[in-house]
């Protein structure tokens, strides 16, 4: 044993013996991870948020939440002698002034953007491989809890800066409080201390920015995490791979190596990219005063949906009782979404009451062999972007010399007809898909061999399958529609009926395959 | 001296000084009143307003009307001033290429010499806004690059983008840039009120105030790329894009790279 060694083997004994690590730590470090890229989606997000705290905290030294009037005195000269927000002035400063404060800025909000993209595309891997299944939804739930609010953070910081482009933020934020019927006015009230824009806004949004939503960031993503490493992580169907093991490699040192260096690509990328291209240009904005407005006037893109909905909703008001009720806003800013992320939140029990499966999932789906899942995300998607094209209908009607009312009519039409569409193509395609696993697995490939037999007649020569491919193309299962009956056993009429015959459609719809190969089929081949 | 004297006396001498003395007093005051003989000037006028007439016949009045009086597609002319001429054919807008939404700036049909001629035409039918001249274009001199910003963003930014960058209208119009615009033409565009555009009177934004926008406008077209590409200036669609594309694409690809089989 030599010196450096024994002294190695001191200070880890000193530590295990007041902290008990030792067996923790065995246990723990040698927990297998499956590898695949589709696994490190999250971990952008994750990343991303380290990201966002440290360069956060580096804005927070010079920034001054405050809606106090100042004049500007500093480098910016377009500005110069300008009255404006201690918030903004603030921000011009941290963007001319203090060393790699640019940057820095440019820096937190492209991570933003990244956490939300990463937000995403990590929810469409969990959804469309069907890992949300039983024991995984309250994960599945914190996730969208952490999506939600990923978005309100999000706007929050777009709005500090207390430039044109945030302060029409804001505005519209007010108009969607004011929406809520009877008490939309009062909460607006409250939470702007008064009349729109009063002075309490700003620092009150930078609270919540800065300590209560990373807060309970922190925990939810620490629950997430918590319940990944206490459920396993999922893992795609391979060999040796069961419902009952995680075949990967161990934390540590494989994985450990590969997830910190993936930070570090991670920051790299995002410091790239804040380098090179401008984000915000808060300057170029000025400051905001409730009576100018900027054409071409956005959200960040994770509130482009948002916008385009509230755009693209046609002009209802109903006056009743001295109230007014702004269907136009209220439908598109406040039921909508309603409705979005609450089906979202609770698509994994709808699909497990639809498919009346109960059990425990650990490998993952292939898109295809789940048609009805995959359609409905098809549809949802198609309902999103329809919604976020139409967000920026005025910056599409510029660059491309369209017409801003033809946008917005394709769009409102578009967001009704096309997801049912996206449906359908989706779900025939998925079964397509399978009908060529099923050519496949029964005819093998195609080898592009072609052979004359001694009759003359000309065939192609298909090579077989390996086994593991086989079995891949065949492990899923396809359990076939619920039986609902609508009399019970005793004959009489059961009292859920209408109910159980809703599930028992949906549960048609959802058990529509191409029937996968089995062992019959197999057997008549090889009878041939 | 002594030469001097003894002609002072001639007979010719108080003639020729009469002469010497009213030529004298004829050229001093030509020169100092230094007036163009009026009659040839109005002369000259009168031939670019011919020469004008001409090119309206030519190349306009199909649409506006034989005497500048308008028809079904096109405007009357009369009273629109030499600055709208100057604006909408020396930016190329007049005459149109499709009538389909509205003129598009373009390269211009016509020579600055012909722009001036239609001008003093389209002026000689009645009275409208002049074009302006250099000495009123200082806006250099007169102008104030953050006052200029500020009108910009109450006045203009609305249609014309926070940076100037244009912005879209209803039905396929369109605020075009008001990047790489002479000043002249941002100047006439505000006092004449072209396509969808409002007039800006003097007594909304004063002459003062104008220059200060359009010091404004090149400080902005002049102002480098501050945080990187610009990303066309355009807020934050792009942004959402580039994150999209290259962002979250450069990612995935190092994703896929780690989760690869060492070989």
């Amino acid at each position: 044993m030599t010196a450096r060694e024994r002294i190695a083997g001191n200070v880890a004994n000193y530590v295990d013996e007041r902290t008990g690590a030792a067996a923790w730590m065995k246990k723990n470090l040698n927990k297998v991870f499956p590898d695949h890229w589709s696994f490190l989606l999250g971990e952008i997000a994750l990343y991303s948020f380290v990201i966002l705290l440290l360069s956060g905290t580096f804005l927070t030294f010079w920034f001054d939440p405050s809606q106090r009037e100042v004049i500007y005195e500093g480098a910016y000269q377009p500005l110069s002698g300008l009255k404006m927000s201690a918030a903004y002035a603030s921000t011009l400063h941290i963007s001319f002034e203090v060393r790699g404060g640019l940057l820095m800025r440019q820096i937190h909000h492209w991570a933003a953007l990244f956490f939300m993209v990463a937000i995403v595309v990590h929810l469409l891997r969990v959804y469309f491989t069907g890992a949300f299944r039983k024991p995984r939804e309250f994960n599945w739930i914190i996730g969208v809890g952490l999506l939600t609010l990923g978005i309100v953070e999000g706007f929050l910081g777009y709005s500090l800066p207390d430039d044109l482009l945030s302060g029409t933020g804001i505005r519209i934020a007010e108009a969607i409080i004011q929406a809520v019927p009877v008490v939309g006015t009062y909460i607006a009230f409250f939470a702007f201390g008064g009349a729109f824009p009063g002075e309490a806004f700003i620092p009150r949004i930078f609270t919540v920015h800065v300590l209560l939503l990373p807060g309970i960031f922190l925990a939810l993503i620490t629950v997430h995490l918590m319940l990944v490493w206490y459920q396993k992580h999922t893992q795609y169907p391979g060999p040796g791979r069961t419902e009952k093991n995680v075949v990967g490699y161990p934390l540590f040192p494989v994985y450990m190596a590969k997830a910190g260096g993936f930070f570090f690509i991670v920051f790299g990328v995002t410091t790239f990219i804040a380098a090179v291209a401008s984000i915000n240009p808060i300057w170029l904005y000025g400051p905001y005063t409730p009576g100018q407005i900027s054409a071409g006037s956005q959200p960040d893109w994770y509130m482009g949906w948002l916008d385009g909905l509230v755009r693209m909703a046609p002009p209802l008001e109903t006056h009743a009782f001295g109230h007014t009720i702004s269907w136009n806003i209220l439908i598109p800013g406040l039921i909508i979404p309603g409705i979005m992320f609450t089906g979202l939140a609770l698509y994994p029990f709808i699909e497990s009451w639809i498919t009346g499966d109960k059990r425990e999932h650990h490998l993952l789906d292939r898109p295809r062999n789940v048609p009805n899942r995959t359609a409905i995300g098809a549809m949802a998607l198609t309902f999103t972007l329809i919604a976020l094209i139409n967000g920026g209908n005025d910056i599409i009607a510029q660059q491309f010399h369209l017409s801003i009312n033809q946008i917005m009519w394709f769009s409102r039409i578009g967001i009704i007809v096309l997801p049912p569409i996206a449906f359908v193509i989706t779900k025939r395609i998925c079964i397509s898909l399978q009908r060529a696993d099923r050519e496949l697995v029964l005819h093998g490939k195609e080898s592009g061999r072609l052979v004359r037999l001694p009759h003359g007649e000309f065939v192609e020569v298909h090579e077989e399958l390996s086994p593991e491919k086989k079995w891949l193309l065949t492990y899923h299962e396809q359990s076939g529609p619920l039986e609902l009956p609508e009399i019970d056993k005793a004959g009489v009429r059961r009292t859920d009926a209408i109910r159980n015959k809703l599930r028992s459609r949906m549960s048609e719809a959802n058990a529509e395959v191409a029937p996968k190969v089995s062992t019959q089929d197999l057997k008549e081949i090889e009878h041939h | 001296m002594k030469r001097l004297s003894k002609y002072r006396r001639h007979r010719a001498a108080a003639p020729l000084l009469l002469i010497i003395a009213l030529l004298g007093i004829g050229t001093t005051f030509s020169v100092a009143s230094a007036t163009p003989n009026k009659s040839s000037l109005a002369l000259a006028r009168s031939a670019i307003i011919e020469e004008g007439k001409q090119i309206f016949l030519k190349g306009c009045s199909s649409c506006h009307g034989l005497n500048a009086e308008g028809g079904a597609i096109a405007p009357s002319l009369i009273g629109v001033g030499a600055a709208s001429v100057d604006f909408q054919v020396a930016t190329g807008r007049m005459p149109m290429a499709d009538m389909s939404t509205q003129a598009m700036r373009k390269a211009p049909v016509y020579s600055p010499q012909e722009v001036a001629a239609l001008a003093a035409y389209v002026a000689s039918l009645a009275p409208g806004p002049e074009i302006p001249g250099d000495e009123l274009l200082n806006y250099e001199r007169d102008g104030s690059v953050a006052e200029g910003g500020e009108l910009f963003r109450n006045n203009c930014a609305m249609c014309h983008n926070f940076a100037g960058q244009g912005g879209a209208l209803t039905q396929g119009k369109y605020a075009p840039t008001v990047m790489g615009v002479e000043p002249v033409h941002i100047y006439e565009a505000m006092i004449t009120g072209p396509q969808s555009m409002p007039v800006f009177s003097d007594k909304i934004i004063t002459p003062e105030e104008k220059l200060s926008i359009i010091k404004w406008i090149k400080s902005a077209e002049a102002e480098p790329a501050l945080g990187g590409a610009s990303l066309g200036r355009v807020g934050p669609v792009t942004e959402g894009l580039l994150v999209w594309t290259l962002g979250i694409g450069i990612l995935i690809g190092v994703a896929v790279w780690l989760a690869m089989k060492a070989r």
